[in-house]
């Protein structure tokens, strides 16, 4: 029996979509049988940022409306064998699904994978409820700006009123140069403002843009600075004990001439 | 003019990290504290109950409130007392 992971964030643009498509990555490469659902209906973007925007024939809204069976709705990657994506319908609204529908599909792709990461729309609507209805546990993104971190808080209260305790919490696109000017608020300041447990951290890595164009996740790539931040959370999520990653000012001559030497 | 030399070189001590942890401080004790109108129903019914033990209240004049201020949110309740109950100091 898998487990059903939600990532959230309340804000848009803090990068969910991003982190769902690099968690599922990294948990293939870990050899894990892994499928992504972008509950984003009638925004759905998860397609395109893993490059399977071509292979869509039944989305979430058909399995649900009962036009296929899921097996049909589910796109194999290109790149790993034991990666699905399940497709958000495109033409359809967030209340062509209810909660209890998204339930229901939850169990029943947890018989048949060891994790299901399921891509939550922005906001605290009907798309947030129906993305949640079917998690064990919950994933809060955020970065370290005043407007995300607190709709991240209010997530975190939303999550408690249905049931969803212990959400754990990655801060994303960390700047180290302005963190270390006092210009951008550090970890510790975001955990002791929401007070929930930290899960990982993940650089700014303008790798993610060029990754995003191409339609394969960062993870993949061995020296981005935002793959080892996603693997380290993945083998985190599979319950190994990894430290904290120390996130590099790679944008300093030094560490420009490192990289160009892949030292 | 040193203030400006010291935010020329970036040090600031008033650095905007700070600024935006305490204004994210504030609004959050705000946003945290917009509980329902029915729980704030049920709160008075607890209290009114609790009080009632030791005195007479009278609940159609009985207030309670959440008043926030700048830094803090404070739970304000104003109960007119209409008797002591007898006997209320020697159940304890």
């Amino acid at each position: 029996m898998g487990e059903v992971i939600v990532i959230t964030s309340g804000k848009g643009g803090v990068g969910k979509t991003t982190t769902s498509a690099n968690l599922g990555t990294g948990f293939a490469l870990q050899g894990k049988k892994v499928v992504l659902v972008d509950a984003d209906i009638g925004l759905r973007n998860l397609d395109v940022v893993m490059g399977l925007e071509n292979r869509i024939v039944y989305d979430l809204v058909d399995v649900t409306d009962g036009n296929c069976r899921l097996k049909q709705a589910l796109i194999r990657d290109k790149r790993y064998e034991s990666l699905y994506l399940l497709p958000a319908a495109q033409t359809r609204d967030k209340n062509a699904v209810t909660p209890e529908q998204m339930k229901q599909l939850c169990d029943e792709l947890k018989q048949d994978f060891d994790f299901v990461i399921i891509d939550c729309p922005a906001g605290i609507e009907q798309g947030f409820k129906n993305a949640i209805a079917g998690a064990d546990r919950a994933i809060i993104v955020t970065t370290p700006e005043v407007s995300a971190v607190r709709d991240a808080d209010r997530i975190i209260g939303l999550l408690e009123s249905e049931g969803k305790h212990n959400p754990k919490l990655i801060v994303n696109r960390i700047r180290p140069r302005m963190v270390k000017k006092g210009d951008m608020m550090n970890i510790d300041d975001i955990i002791e403002i929401l007070a929930i447990d930290l899960l990982g951290i993940i650089p700014e890595d303008d790798y993610i843009v060029v990754s995003t164009n191409r339609g394969e996740p960062a993870v993949v790539n061995p020296i981005s600075q935002a793959s080892t931040a996603y693997k380290n959370i993945v083998r985190r999520l599979m319950g190994e004990n990894i430290p904290l990653m120390v996130i590099e000012d790679n944008t300093s001559f030094f560490n420009k001439l490192k990289k160009i030497f892949n030292l | 003019m040193l203030e400006l030399i010291q935010k020329l070189f970036g040090k600031d001590s008033n650095s905007s990290k700070d600024i935006a942890k305490e204004r994210l401080r504030l609004v959050l004790v705000h946003d945290r504290v917009n509980v329902s109108p029915q729980l704030m129903e049920t709160l008075k019914d607890d209290m009114f109950k609790a009080i009632s033990n030791y005195m007479d209240i009278n609940e159609k004049c009985m207030e309670v409130n959440l008043t926030h201020t700048e830094s803090s949110v404070t739970l304000v309740a104003n109960i007119p007392v209409t008797s002591m109950k007898r006997g209320a100091m020697s159940k304890r």
